[in-house]
Parts: C-alpha cells; sequence; structure tokens
C-alpha cells in the first residue's frame, strides 16, 4: 500500500471513529449500519451514466441524511424505524441498478488506484467531519443527554441534528472504498461500541473508538492484500475481534 | 415587581387531543411558582411549551434577556453512557461562556463533590443525578429556573435536602423557579403562586387560596392528604 493510501485510509477511520461515539450513545447502531445502503442507488446510477462512483454515492448519501432529517422532523415516528425502512429499500433499488463484479464492488469495497482529486476530497472531508465533531462535542452532549436542556442551553437542536446526519453520510460516503455499501456503517459503528464499553469518559471514549477504527482499517487493508479477499470483510472482522476481546477483558475485570 | 413570565391564552393540542387549553398567568420576577395537578393533566407539557419545545397557541412571553435553567422530570438515556458529570458541566460552561471555575461553584452549590462528578452519570444515585442536573442548570447564570418534579427517584430525607437546596440557590441567586411538584406540603411552604392544572378548569393564586381541602378534591378528584404548615 502506497504512503497516499495509508494517509488516505487513517483519515478516513479516525473519522469514522468519532462519527460513531455519537451513533452509537444515540442509540443510533442499527440505523446508521442501514443508512450505508442508501449509497448503493448513487453508485447504480454513477455507473450509469459514466461518472465516478464515489461521487454518486457521496450525493446519495448527503440527500439520505436529509431525507430522514426532514421525515423524523414531520412524522414523529423514531430515526431507527426511518431509516430501517428507507435505507432497506434504497438497497433493493440500487441492486437492481448495478450488476456483476459492479455491485460486488460496490457492495464489499475494492480499494484501487485513486486520482489526486480522491485523496485531496478524502483528506480534506475527513478533516472536515473530525473538526465538526471536537468543535461541536460541547453541543452533541447535551443534546444528546436532553434535547429540551440542549434548547434551553441556547442550542439550535434541529440544525446539530442536521449537521450530525451530513457528517455521518459524508463518513460514509468517505470509507465505501474500502469497505463498501454493506460494511462502512459497521466501521463506524463497532469501533465506537468497543470504546462505549471500555471508556469511562468522553475524552477516553473517543481515543479508543479512534484507535480501534485506525488498528482494523490498516491492519484489514494489509492482511486482505495479502490473504487477496476483499478488504471490507477482512477490515470488520478485525474490528469485531477488538469488540468481543474488550467484552472479555471488561467481564474479567 | 416586572414579571418574568407572562402566559396569555396558551393552548397545547396533540391532533384531536386538547392538552391545555386558554392558560392565563404570570410569574413575578424573583418568585416561585408551583404548578400541581393529577397525572396527565399536562404540567410537562406546559413547561415543553413555556421552553418553546413544543408548538402552541397563545402567548409566552419571557422578560427580554431571560436565560432559562431547565431540570427535566427524566431522561431517556442509557445508564452506561461513558460521559462523566464533569463532561456535562465542562460542555455546558463552554458553551455558555462560562469559566470552567463556575462548573466548580456550581458543584458547591449543589453540594455535589468533585469526586462524584468524576464519575460517569450512570453511576449516580437518583438525588446526585438530580443535584446534577441542577447544577448543569445554574451553570451559565440563568435568571429563571424550571424543575420538572425534581425529587422524583429521591428518598424522603434527600427531597426535603433538594428542595432546601433550591430554596438556598433560589435565595442566593435570586432567580424565578417554576416548579412541578406533587408534595403539597411543600408547594404550600416554598411558593409564592400555584397554578393548578386538571381536567376541568385551572386555578391560580396564593397557596392559602388554591391549597384549601375542598379545591384539592376538585383538581385531584379525589382528597389528598397533606401536611400544612402554619
Amino acid at each position: 500500500m502506497t504512503w497516499t493510501g495509508l494517509a488516505l485510509s487513517t483519515a478516513m477511520a479516525v473519522a469514522a471513529g468519532l462519527v460513531g461515539c455519537f451513533a452509537v450513545m444515540r442509540r443510533m447502531a442499527l440505523a446508521s449500519d442501514a443508512m450505508s445502503h442508501v449509497a448503493l442507488p448513487g453508485i447504480g446510477l454513477a455507473l450509469a451514466f459514466h461518472l465516478h462512483p464515489v461521487l454518486g454515492a457521496l450525493v446519495a448519501l448527503l440527500l439520505g441524511a436529509v431525507l430522514i432529517w426532514g421525515l423524523e422532523r414531520q412524522t414523529r415516528i423514531s430515526i431507527e424505524t426511518v431509516i430501517g425502512v428507507v435505507f432497506s429499500v434504497a438497497l433493493a433499488l440500487g441492486s437492481m441498478l448495478a450488476t456483476g463484479d459492479e455491485l460486488i464492488d460496490a457492495l464489499l469495497g475494492a480499494p484501487s488506484s485513486v486520482a489526486g482529486w480522491e485523496v485531496a476530497l478524502g483528506l480534506l472531508g475527513s478533516a472536515a467531519v473530525v473538526a465538526f465533531v471536537l468543535t461541536q462535542r460541547d453541543r452533541l452532549v447535551i443534546a444528546l443527554v436532553s434535547a429540551d436542556m440542549a434548547r434551553t442551553s441556547g442550542i439550535a437542536v434541529a440544525r446539530l441534528e442536521l449537521l450530525y446526519l451530513l457528517a455521518f453520510a459524508f463518513t460514509v460516503a468517505l470509507g465505501l472504498r474500502y469497505l463498501g455499501v454493506l460494511l462502512m456503517g459497521s466501521l463506524v459503528i463497532i469501533p465506537a461500541a468497543t470504546a462505549k464499553h471500555l471508556a469511562r469518559s468522553l475524552d477516553g471514549m473517543f481515543a479508543i473508538a479512534v484507535g480501534v477504527a485506525v488498528t482494523a482499517t490498516v491492519a484489514g487493508e494489509y492482511l486482505a492484500a495479502s490473504l487477496q479477499r476483499p478488504t471490507g470483510p477482512v477490515i470488520i472482522v478485525i474490528a469485531a475481534a477488538i469488540f468481543f476481546a474488550s467484552l472479555v477483558s471488561r467481564s474479567r475485570g | 415587581m416586572a414579571n418574568a413570565l407572562e402566559v396569555k391564552a396558551l393552548s397545547v393540542r396533540f391532533g384531536n387531543l386538547e392538552v391545555l387549553r386558554d392558560l392565563t398567568f404570570s410569574v413575578p420576577e424573583g418568585s416561585a411558582l408551583a404548578v400541581i395537578g393529577p397525572n396527565g393533566a399536562g404540567k410537562t407539557v406546559l413547561f415543553k411549551a413555556l421552553i418553546g419545545s413544543l408548538p402552541h397557541q397563545g402567548t409566552v412571553r419571557w422578560k427580554q434577556g431571560t436565560r432559562i435553567g431547565y431540570v427535566p422530570q427524566k431522561l431517556d438515556i442509557e445508564r452506561d453512557l461513558p460521559i462523566t458529570g464533569r463532561d456535562m458541566l465542562h460542555a455546558k460552561a463552554a458553551i455558555s461562556g462560562a469559566a470552567r471555575a463556575e462548573a466548580a461553584r456550581a458543584l458547591d452549590l449543589v453540594n455535589l463533590s468533585e469526586g462524584v462528578a468524576r464519575q460517569p452519570i450512570g453511576t449516580f444515585s437518583g438525588g446526585q443525578f438530580q443535584r446534577l442536573l441542577l447544577a448543569f442548570a445554574l451553570l451559565g447564570r440563568p435568571t429563571a429556573l424550571l424543575f420538572d418534579e425534581p425529587t422524583a427517584g429521591v428518598d424522603e430525607p434527600g427531597e426535603e435536602r433538594l428542595y432546601e437546596m433550591i430554596r438556598r440557590v433560589q435565595e442566593a441567586e435570586r432567580l424565578t423557579v417554576l416548579l412541578i411538584s406533587h408534595e403539597l406540603s411543600v408547594v404550600y411552604r416554598y411558593a409564592t403562586n400555584v397554578l393548578c392544572l386538571s381536567r376541568e378548569r385551572p386555578c391560580f393564586g396564593v397557596p392559602e387560596e388554591i391549597l384549601t381541602p375542598e379545591r384539592i378534591e376538585q383538581v385531584y378528584g379525589a382528597p389528598l392528604k397533606y401536611h400544612r404548615h402554619a
């Protein structure tokens, strides 16, 4: 793997670890996983129109984030339900649009050579997501504990929710080339779930989530290359192994 | 005395259900308003309308420059969140532009030790958590405090201490307090005015007028025992 590739995947993993902390604490674990599926119709359409799949995925994910935000506010049904319905449909539609090897690559991830603009988008995008989580952590924490307490503290809760969902969608788009539509949600969730289990403070949670995400991604890429397997499943198996090890160590401790 | 809050013809509907209808009352600055009423009478809904988190009709007018500290009744959060008391207080201090030293002062006001505040919030007892929420509400120099049943989940001696603390903080900081409570003896002692919500028409006045056995029976639909302090 090149240094550029390593920098890109590390930056993506850092963003995924941080964004995941709030997804897990907000009980969005399953929903987040499903949310990554909305990228598939975008990839399918991009391929059909001879555009870069990452662009199609990014547009679809950002639209998806706005859609669930709007639906949740309009209908007052839980965000889990909204995401579960919308994004399962997206997976079905996307599977109809993309076929064959393209579909397998889109679903499971296939790192290939990266263009200059992709490197720039990946690094800048990751930096933007990391900056968002770190600068907004106070608002995110208060809104997580109680939306009413957040409101009376002067936080624009609805806008914060939208920005968070967009940051989440952006993070998923950044990781698609490594993990694919099916598994990117897991890289956001599993490291954060491990961190939630082990940490005793917010800073601790951030550090552990980032550590697990970066370790799983970098180790997974090397291992997948040497085993000649798709990268996504290998990365997730490593992340899950760390998660289960954390369960054992905590229950013994 | 100027009013901290003026409410006129406030109504809240959920679909066809009218939870609050045509409520009008005011809260003078520095006074304590107790809101009483049976379950389902709309006490929490009233508070949510007052802080602007529920759509409503009518007017809710806080005095200009009012900063609200809100202590909710219960929180729908998991017990195992890796968020400490300090994480919460520092977050509030940061967004309200308060110095971190103010977090220590707020902890002091509510008698919560630094050691406890350093623990994850899931390990707090009911009383400790209520005091943390009170400290959180006090950060950023609020001018009005809203308490939704501050002693829910707190044992009886703890309850007494918590009300004493609210009283102490109110006097020290000259705050306007709005409080939902089922403890009528507490209401009798602490409240400047009482607003009673019931399925019948609401009533508003000083405790001596509102907390009569006849009125209580009317509001709650049954006689209620409470200890009336002279």
